[in-house]
C-alpha cells in the first residue's frame, strides 16, 4: 500500500558553534506516508546502529503547534509544501530516487548549535521585551465583561497563530524578524486589553529585535510566502504604525 | 506521583500505519457529534475489508454494527471516551476490525451528510431535489463543521472521509495521574510546587475535554498566587541557598554516576527501540482494559527491560556537547520506572474507575464496576526499586455522595 522510496539526503554537519561544517550524503529507505522527521528518526536509527553519531534536529509536537521543528528543505524553509510545517511534511512531496538538501536556518541571529539545530533564543529575548500583557493575578473579571469587536478578535487569533518557528527570519536575504515581532505585537495590539501598553511593548520589542543583530525589512515578503501559519505582512505594517505612534509621542522606555 | 495507573485513552485516533511512526493523530472528539460508529456484523466482510477486497461503503445497511447506539441507547456514540475506546477494542478483538491490522472501527458521516443536507433544502425551500445535491448540500455544512479535520484525515490517510467512513482506533492520550500535590499545589519537597497537568490534583480517574486548559488557568491563576505566599513569607530572611550543602553535592554525584553509566555502556541497542518496546509492554498489559496476570507479567518485564537497558543501551557522543540522545537516554530510564510504577498502581487498584478498567471488576453486563468501599483513595507512590511505598489518602466527600452513571 505505501511506495518505498529510496532516497539521499544531503544534509548539513556541524559539530558546535565554533567549528565550520559540511554536507554530508547518506542514503535512506522511507515510504510516503512518513514525515520529514520521521524519516530523520529513521536515517538516525540506521547511523546509530552503525555506531555514528545522529543528526540533530530539533521537534517537539509534532503536530505543528509548538514551532521546535525548523529546517530548510531543497532550499525552502519547511519544505515544499506551503502552510505546512516541516513536522506535518510528508514524504509523498517527494519522489524516488531524489536527492534532497537539508540545512539549518541561516542568520546571524540564530547560531548553529549542531547539525541542523540553531538557537532560536533570541526570539525569546524578544518576547520577554514585551510580549505580553500586565494584569494583577486576583479575582477573575466576569466573561465577557469586555466587549471585543469581531473583526479585531478576528485579526488577533490570525496573528495569534504565529507559532515563533523562526522561518521568516531563514526565508528573509536579510535575516529580519519583523514578521514575528509584528505578529506578537499585533495579537496583543489588536485586544482593548493589549491596547494599554501597546506603544511601550511595540518600542520595547523592536529595540530587542535591533538588539539582537536581525536585519532590516525591505519588503521583500519572502517572509510571508515561507510562512507555515500564514502570518499576513499586514502585521508589519500595524507594527510599523504602532512603533511610530510610540517614538513620535516622546515616551521613553 | 499520585494515581499513575490512571490513563486516558482517546477512541478518535487515525490507526497505527507504520512502526517508524512517532506519534499517532488525534481526530477531534467532536467527530463523534455526528459520526456514527459501526463494524461490519459479519467477519468475513471485516476480514475481506481488512485484506482490501471490501470497503465500508459496500457493506449493506442491515450487516451493520452500530456498536456504540446497540449497547448505549441513551448515549449512543456520545459515551465517554473510555467506555467508546473499550467497546472498540471489544469488537477488534472478536476480529470485526476494518484496517490493515485489524485494529480499526468505522466513523461513518453519510447519515449526518443526508440529515443535514435535508435541512438545508428545507431552509431554502428546495423540494425535488435529487439525492446526489441534497448530499452535496450535506457535504457543505460537514465541510463548515469539520472541514479541517476532514482535511487533516485525507493528508494523513489519503482517503476521503466524505465519501468513504473513516476509520479510527483509540490511542493514549493523556494521565490523569501526576506529581502529588497538596491543596496548595506544594509536593512532598518543600518549596516545590507542581502546577497544571503535571501534577495529579484535578481530573480524579477521567478527564473531561478541555480541562487539562482549564487545569493549568486554574492552577496558575487562582491557587498559586494565594498559596505560594505563605511559603515565601517564612523564607523571607532565608540567605541565597549555596550550591555546596551536602544534599546538593548527593544529588550532583547522583545524576553525573548515571550520565556516565549511559554513555560508558557503549551496548548494542539504541534507546529509542526500548522506548518502544516499553510503550508496548504498557499498552499490551496496561492499556485499555488490564487485569492481574497481565500486570504481574508487564511488571516482570519491564524490570526486565530495565535491567537490559542499563547493560546494552548505546548512547552516541559525549556530555560535554548538545547531545540530545543523552537528554533521551536519561528520560527513558525515568520512564523505565514509571512503567513499572503504573504496572504497580494498577494491579494495586483491583476496581474499574474512570480510565482504568480491571477485567475482574464488571458488572453483570459487562460495565466498569468500582468498589468505592475498599479504594476511595488517592494512591500516592513513594519510589523504591525493590517495592514502591503507598501511601493512602482517603477521599472524603462532604456534599456529594458517589454514584455510578449509566449510559444505557
Ligand atoms: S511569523 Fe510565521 S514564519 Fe515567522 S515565526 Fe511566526 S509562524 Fe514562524
Ligand atoms: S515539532 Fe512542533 S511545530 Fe513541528
Amino acid at each position: 500500500m505505501s511506495a518505498e522510496m529510496n532516497l539521499k539526503i544531503k544534509i548539513w554537519r556541524q559539530k558546535n558553534s565554533k567549528t565550520s561544517g559540511s554536507f554530508e550524503t547518506y542514503p535512506v529507505v522511507a515510504n510516503e506516508h512518513m514525515s520529514f522527521l520521521e524519516m530523520l528518526d529513521v536515517l538516525n536509527e540506521d547511523l546509530i546502529s552503525q555506531k555514528k553519531e545522529p543528526i540533530v534536529f530539533e521537534h517537539d509536537c509534532r503536530e505543528g503547534i509548538c514551532g521546535a521543528c525548523s529546517l530548510v528543505i531543497n532550499g525552502q524553509p519547511h519544505g515544499p509544501n506551503s502552510g505546512t510545517t516541516t513536522c506535518q511534511l510528508h514524504m509523498r512531496f517527494f519522489k524516488d530516487g531524489d536527492i534532497i538538501v537539508v540545512e539549518p536556518y541561516r542568520a546571524s541571529a540564530f547560531p548553529v548549535l549542531k547539525d541542523v539545530a540553531v538557537d532560536r533564543s533570541a526570539f525569546d529575548r524578544i518576547m520577554q521585551a514585551g510580549g505580553y500583557i500586565s494584569v494583577n493575578a486576583g479575582q477573575a473579571p466576569d466573561g465577557n465583561a469586555i466587549p471585543i469587536e469581531k473583526g479585531r478578535a478576528g485579526q488577533s487569533f490570525e496573528a495569534a497563530a504565529c507559532i515563533g518557528c523562526g522561518a521568516c527570519v531563514a526565508a528573509c536575504p536579510n535575516g529580519s524578524a519583523m514578521l514575528f515581532t509584528s505578529a506578537k505585537i499585533a495579537h496583543l495590539g489588536h485586544l482593548p486589553q493589549g491596547v494599554v501598553e501597546a506603544d511601550k511593548r511595540a518600542q520595547a520589542m523592536v529595540a530587542q529585535m535591533d538588539k539582537e543583530g536581525f536585519g532590516m525589512c525591505s519588503n521583500v515578503g519572502a517572509c510571508e510566502a515561507e510562512c507555515p501559519k500564514e502570518i499576513k505582512l499586514e502585521n508589519i505594517a500595524f507594527m510599523n504604525r504602532s512603533y511610530l505612534k510610540a517614538v513620535f509621542s516622546g515616551e521613553e522606555v | 506521583m499520585a494515581n499513575p495507573c490512571f490513563t486516558q485513552i482517546h477512541p478518535t485516533c487515525i490507526p497505527v500505519s507504520g512502526e517508524y511512526q512517532s506519534k499517532l493523530t488525534l481526530m477531534s472528539e467532536s467527530l463523534r457529534n455526528d459520526g456514527r460508529v459501526w463494524v461490519p456484523k459479519k467477519k468475513e466482510d471485516a476480514q475481506a475489508i481488512q485484506q482490501g477486497k471490501l470497503k465500508g461503503v459496500n457493506i449493506k445497511e442491515e450487516d451493520r454494527d452500530y456498536n456504540l447506539e446497540r449497547r448505549y441507547p441513551a448515549f449512543g456514540n456520545l459515551v465517554p471516551r473510555d467506555v467508546a475506546s473499550r467497546a472498540a477494542k471489544v469488537e477488534c478483538d472478536k476480529g470485526h476490525g476494518v484496517s490493515p491490522t485489524g485494529l480499526a472501527v468505522f466513523l461513518d458521516f453519510s447519515d449526518a451528510i443526508l440529515r443535514y443536507g435535508k435541512i438545508e433544502a428545507n431552509k431554502k425551500g428546495l423540494t425535488n431535489l435529487s439525492n446526489e445535491q441534497i448530499i452535496a448540500l450535506g457535504e457543505e455544512v460537514v465541510s463548515a463543521k469539520y472541514g479541517n479535520l476532514f482535511e487533516m484525515y485525507e493528508k494523513i490517510t489519503g482517503e476521503n472521509p466524505y465519501k468513504e467512513p473513516m476509520k479510527i482506533y483509540p490511542a493514549v492520550h493523556y494521565t490523569m495521574g501526576g506529581v502529588w500535590v497538596d491543596y496548595n499545589l506544594e509536593t512532598n519537597v518543600p518549596g516545590l510546587f507542581a502546577l497544571g497537568e503535571c501534577n495529579f490534583s484535578d481530573h480524579g480517574a477521567n478527564r473531561l475535554g478541555a480541562s487539562a486548559l482549564m487545569q493549568g488557568l486554574a492552577d496558575g491563576y487562582f491557587v498559586i498566587p494565594y498559596t505560594i505566599g505563605t511559603f515565601l513569607a517564612n523564607e523571607i530572611s532565608t540567605p541565597k541557598i549555596k550550591n555546596d550543602l551536602p544534599e546538593f553535592l548527593e544529588a550532583e554525584k547522583a545524576t553525573k554516576v548515571l550520565i556516565d553509566k549511559l554513555l560508558n555502556t557503549k551496548g548494542n541497542q539504541s534507546v529509542e527501540s526500548f522506548h518502544r518496546r516499553l510503550g508496548k509492554i504498557m499498552w499490551e498489559y496496561c492499556g485499555m482494559a488490564r487485569n492481574e496476570a497481565g500486570l504481574i507479567k508487564g511488571r516482570q518485564m519491564i524490570r526486565e527491560l530495565r535491567a537490559e537497558f542499563y547493560n546494552d543501551v548505546f548512547v552516541p557522543g559525549s556530555n560535554d556537547e548538545f547531545n540530545p540522545e543523552l537528554e533521551k537516554a536519561i528520560r527513558v530510564a525515568d520512564l523505565l520506572e514509571h512503567g513499572e510504577l503504573m504496572m504497580v498502581d494498577a494491579l494495586n487498584r483491583n476496581e474499574s474507575c474512570g480510565g482504568h478498567f480491571r477485567e475482574e471488576s464488571v458488572t453483570e453486563d459487562g460495565e466498569a464496576m468500582r468498589k468505592d468501599s475498599e479504594y476511595a483513595y488517592v494512591a500516592a507512590w513513594e519510589w523504591n526499586e525493590t517495592e514502591p511505598i503507598l501511601h493512602k489518602e482517603p477521599l472524603i466527600f462532604e456534599n456529594v455522595e458517589l454514584k455510578t452513571r449509566s449510559y444505557k
